[in-house]
């Protein structure tokens, strides 16, 4: 009878370094496994010119990145920066007077349900959003049926950069309202009524109160953007054709398309998770000088 | 006062944010009107059918291909939500060595692009699958069930944690106060705590597993593909209205999801005010 009692006790007393491991060791082993020996796998076989499925891997130097600065894929390394700043700076222009508008003028207690009719669209399948705009963007499509209508001439756009951006800031916009909108929701109004009060035209009250005050939003935002479009196969696969060929879509064809070569399609990806964590960096380091100044 | 305050900013936007609501939607009720348009290439409306939603209920492969991304799902969720809850836990309880290498690793999945973690697990995977052909592991399913665990669990551990941090740090001392076990703090004063938390995570984890294409087909191999990759496959080479219907059906069953996991946190976010 006094086993089950002696067991019992010793189970409600084990070492105490026990929980903190049977919590922490499932996902460090997961992300070890899946993360982190792949990410340094891939930074090896950066390393190796030219190899195919299977070879055997020996590191040989940085042609593959010296490759990546050669005039024939250089380009593709800045249209998508272009693709990647333009989808910014776009998000950044038409959400930002969305996320005002929701934030100051629509009443309180609208405020989430519109906020979340706006960003519904995001849970919807970003294949099926992309392949949308084919519909509409297409030579015989919805909108140049309508451009008939008013009598200006048929735009061609699909297959080309202009499809990809309207794809890209359609697919983001709604990340962007987002988090704008948590940061004017913040906003303290009584310093703008106190910059009226004190003469501050409109604009000048924008520009020195709100602007200021939604910095850490804006940036965050910006960021959030930027990194996702710049890592977008989607949008530039399906609306961008043959001409708008992107770091994430070289790097695709590297693995699964036709010309494989596995240590370039390597040096690329680490390129772009260069890219990423960059502009991380610039958030981070402007972000603390935000916080140290602002407040 | 507050009228001033008002009058000051752009007077045009309310108009602005009614277009970008059109701009929003317009891709999608474009979707649902050639859905049921009775014509396969024209852009004027032919008539109202039924024929290319029972054109995809009837095709095999897409339902194959629906089946295979529930299973990944719902089995990458799972795991995700069991080891992502308890490393949010552990990682707002206990303070250890390399504790922020740990978190910064944890919520990478969140910030490195999808291409860049699909390539790596392809690599790893060829590493470790190739020279055992034929033998422990090979591409399927299962590789594409583990690699979407990794972003799943980062997604349930981020939306547990934001909880964590709201919630009153004495809950668990006073039920160890009042003579609970360790066991019986976690499981039956935390846990019911973090439920909805767990819950609208998973939703989330789920709704992005089913939507990811680069991951799946980076480490699904040869054999068998999820919804994305075949809806992918056909898109490729130009419109197709039974690919419409699926989306109205897809856009329709997604939004309710949505609406059931916003329900979930409003719901608990009046628990938590009242």
């Amino acid at each position: 009878m006094t086993l089950p009692i002696a067991t019992r006790t010793e189970a409600q007393a084990p070492p105490a370094w026990l929980q903190p491991v049977l919590m922490l060791a499932p996902a460090a082993v997961w992300l070890a496994l899946l993360l982190v020996i792949p990410t340094g796998l891939i930074f090896q076989l950066s390393l190796v010119p030219g190899i195919r499925p299977g070879q055997v891997v020996n590191p040989s130097g940085l042609d593959n990145y010296i490759r990546i600065l050669q005039p024939d894929y250089f380009p593709v390394l800045t249209r998508s920066l272009f693709f990647a700043l333009g989808t910014t700076i776009a998000c950044l222009i038409l959400g930002f007077p969305v996320a005002y508008w929701i934030a100051i003028k629509v009443p309180k207690r609208w405020q989430n349900l519109v906020l979340l009719s706006f960003v519904l669209p995001l849970w919807t399948s970003s294949l099926l959003r992309s392949y949308a705009w084919i519909t509409i963007l297409r030579p015989t499509g919805v909108l140049n049926t309508l451009l008939g209508k008013v009598g200006i001439p048929a735009l061609d756009i699909l297959n080309r950069e202009p499809a990809v951006l309207i794809g890209m800031t359609y697919s983001l916009l709604p990340y962007m309202v987002l988090i704008l909108y948590a940061s004017l929701e913040k906003l303290d109004r009584r310093l703008l009524e106190a910059a009226a009060d004190l003469g501050a035209t409109p604009r000048q009250a924008f520009w020195r109160v709100t602007v200021p005050q939604s910095l850490t939003g804006i940036a965050a935002g910006a960021l959030l953007v930027f990194i996702t479009s710049m890592g977008d196969f989607i949008n530039p696969e399906i609306l961008g054709g043959a001409s708008s060929m992107t770091v994430a879509r070289l790097i695709y064809n590297q693995f699964l398309g036709a010309t494989q070569n596995w240590g370039f399609g390597s040096a690329l990806s680490m390129v772009l998770i260069l890219v990423v964590s960059l502009a991380i960096a610039l958030l981070l380091k402007y972000g603390d000088r935000n916080a140290a100044g602002g407040v | 006062m507050s009228k001033s305050v008002r009058s000051w900013a752009f007077p045009w936007l309310g108009l602005i944010s009614v277009g970008l609501f059109g701009f929003m939607y317009l891709p999608i009720l474009v979707l649902a009107f050639y859905s049921f348009n009775d014509s396969r290439y024209s852009t004027g409306w032919k008539g109202f059918t039924w024929k290319w939603y029972i054109a995809f209920l009837n095709d095999s492969r897409i339902l194959n291909a629906l089946a295979n991304s529930l299973i990944v799902a719902l089995f990458a969720v799972g795991i995700a939500a069991v080891i992502g809850t308890l490393m949010a836990v552990g990682l707002a309880k206990y303070h250890f060595p390399g504790k922020r290498l740990y978190q910064g690793t944890a919520y990478l999945p969140l910030i490195i692009p999808d291409i860049s973690i699909a390539v790596a697990t392809l690599v790893f995977l060829a590493a470790i699958a190739i020279p055992l052909s034929g033998g422990l592991i090979q591409l399927s399913l299962g590789t594409v069930i583990a690699a979407h665990v990794v972003f799943c669990l980062s997604y349930v551990a981020i939306v547990v944690s934001t909880r964590l941090t709201d919630l009153n740090p004495h809950l668990e001392e006073a039920a160890l106060d009042l003579g609970a076990t360790p066991d019986q703090a976690l499981m039956q004063v935390l846990l019911p705590e973090l439920m909805p938390a767990i819950v609208s995570g998973c939703l989330l984890a789920f709704v992005l597993s089913l939507d990811d294409f680069l991951i799946a087909s980076f480490t699904t191999g040869g054999g068998s593909s999820t919804l994305p990759m075949e809806i992918f496959s056909r898109i490729r080479t130009g419109v197709k209205p039974d690919i419409n219907a699926l989306s109205v059906v897809l856009i329709t069953s997604t939004g309710f999801l949505f609406a059931v996991a916003e329900y979930l946190r409003y719901r608990s976010d009046r628990k938590r005010s009242a």
